[in-house]
């Protein structure tokens, strides 16, 4: 048991890959809507935790270039870049739904 | 022996778990802790989750005067009876499950020398961070007889969500059909720039149904609506013809409870309940902190990392802010300046130099009970002018006024007070 609190502690403590920190910050403010981490509870949006990365990176070019129709997800996205979009949907992908 | 000599004691012989189940209990409280927070609204409440979530390692007390948070967005609807204080009210016990110390306190001071805050209660809590989120509080001065008017309930701000929320609805309720409510906006910037366009929306739409001869009166320091101008003018003429009238240029330069009026520049109104929301500044610790930097009301921050540029290891969050360019002072705001502060500690304290942040804004207004409108912007670091500019071509309002927005309205504030909070 002390074992596995200390490993954990070590696992906690080891500094997160630079690239993950810039996918996680990019996809932190999109939990004021998507909830924390992308696992929003609401049945009225799609949780963006754990989708594949290639179809969230559609899905925000698509809003981006205004061929999916949107309420607001054509005026955010526009506020993003490529790589910002490839790093933030990687990112969530890896996320546990 | 003293409380807190004891607790040292307690810890260190009985050690860490024990601890833990004392953070628990109200009267457990530290000597220190690597970061401290100050404040439990939008800001503080979401970096102390957040610096828990990145790094559990380091431990996290938030010092927070009240028992629960009581949120302000959708707090105009509790006035329409469209909501209840209930739903707008959260415990603190997600933090907790965190693992953050939640300390309901005061706190009364902060020295940066000495990197301690004091509580009213008594005791320091030393820190190797400190987080000040503490929202605004208001210049009474500003408005002639104000403070007096408040304490005798004449006049009411209801700015804060809480107690002067419900009884601002009480005096809804108990007013005569073909009564005026007169609202009172500060000049900007102030905290929610839509924030009285809707609630003056849900008084209107309040009155159309329970009392159809009253009037909803606005008077506006600014010279114009500061935002979603179009569509809160829209739902107006829409909506409430007869009922919501709005006057720019007029501000708010006394109160006369005896008389019942607001008292503009050039003339005296009266009024039926009053409302009148004085301008505000930081809140009161950011002043005795010594965080003010700008016009005796605002914080100054470097955007990449929210740290005061008046007193180095201290971070400033939320509506305290002297506001980037085109950021106004909002929930989603306070809760993405405190995603960058979270980044930014966890950084520093493992030795390393943060980086920049993109973060957004989406602000939803009621206009109707189901009907809301939006507005949103996208703010990225410019190494130039060294702040956070709003992304070219990226942003907007909603197009129209629709019960999908108030539905997406619900789902951004039931998940707001989760990211925040749970």
């Amino acid at each position: 048991m002390r074992f596995l609190i200390l490993a954990a502690t070590v696992v906690a403590a080891c500094p997160v890959a630079a690239q993950d920190i810039q996918g996680r910050n990019l996809a932190a403010p999109c939990a004021i809507c998507h909830g924390t981490e992308g696992r929003n509870p609401s049945k009225d949006l799609v949780p963006l935790a754990g989708l594949p990365a290639d179809y969230i990176v559609r899905q925000l070019v698509d809003f981006r270039d205004g061929k999916r129709p949107a309420t607001v997800m054509h005026q955010i996205a526009k506020g993003y870049t490529g790589p910002q979009i490839n790093a933030l949907a990687a990112w969530f992908a890896a996320q546990k739904r | 022996m003293k409380r807190r000599d004891f607790l040292k004691l307690a810890g260190a012989t009985a050690g860490a778990s024990s601890l833990a189940g004392l953070a628990g209990c109200a009267s457990a409280v530290p000597s220190r802790a690597r970061v401290v927070v100050i404040g439990g609204g939008f800001g503080g409440a979401t970096v102390a989750k957040y610096i828990r979530m990145w790094n559990p390692s380091i431990d996290v007390v938030l010092v927070e005067r009240e028992g629960s948070f009581t949120s302000c967005p959708i707090s105009n609807l509790v006035l329409a009876g469209y909501s209840s204080m209930q739903e707008i009210t959260t415990g603190y016990e997600g933090l907790r499950r965190h693992g953050v110390q939640v300390v309901r306190d005061d706190v009364v001071a902060v020295d940066a020398a000495k990197k301690t805050v004091r509580l009213a209660r008594g005791g320091d809590i030393a820190y190797e961070r400190l987080v000040v989120s503490p929202g605004v509080d208001f210049t009474f001065n500003d408005v002639q007889g104000y403070e007096a008017a408040m304490q005798s309930g004449r006049v009411l701000h209801a700015w804060k969500a809480g107690q002067q929320t419900v009884d601002l609805r009480r005096q809804l309720e108990q007013m005569r059909d073909g009564g005026v409510y007169i609202l009172s906006v500060p000049l900007a910037p102030y905290r929610c720039p839509p924030g009285p366009y809707e609630r003056a929306s849900m008084v209107a739409a309040y009155f159309k149904q329970a009392k159809p001869r009253s009037k909803v009166l606005v008077l506006d320091a600014n010279p114009d609506v500061t935002s979603k101008a179009g569509l809160f003018k829209a739902a107006w003429k829409d909506l409430y013809p007869g009922i919501l009238e709005y006057r720019g240029n007029a501000k708010a330069v006394g109160v006369d409870p005896a008389a019942m009026t607001v008292k503009l520049e050039v003339e005296d109104v009266k009024g039926d309940v009053l409302n009148v929301v004085p301008p505000h500044r930081a809140g009161n610790i950011a002043l005795q902190a010594g965080l003010i930097t700008t016009n005796n009301r605002w914080c100054d921050v470097d955007w990449r990392t929210m740290e005061s540029k008046a007193v180095p290891g201290v971070h400033v969050l939320g509506d305290a802010t002297l506001s980037a360019p085109a950021m106004p002072k909002s929930a989603s705001m306070a809760n993405n300046h405190a995603k960058i502060a979270a980044a930014a500690i966890v950084e520093i304290l493992g030795g390393r130099t943060p980086a920049p942040m993109q973060i957004l804004n989406t602000c939803y207004s009621f206009v109707s009970q189901k009907e809301a409108i939006r507005v949103s912007s996208v703010h990225a670091w410019d190494e130039k002018d060294r702040t956070l500019k709003a992304v070219p071509g990226s942003g907007g309002v909603s197009a129209a006024r629709t019960e999908a927005e108030g539905t997406y309205a619900w789902n951004w504030a039931r998940t707001i007070w989760a990211d925040s909070l749970a």
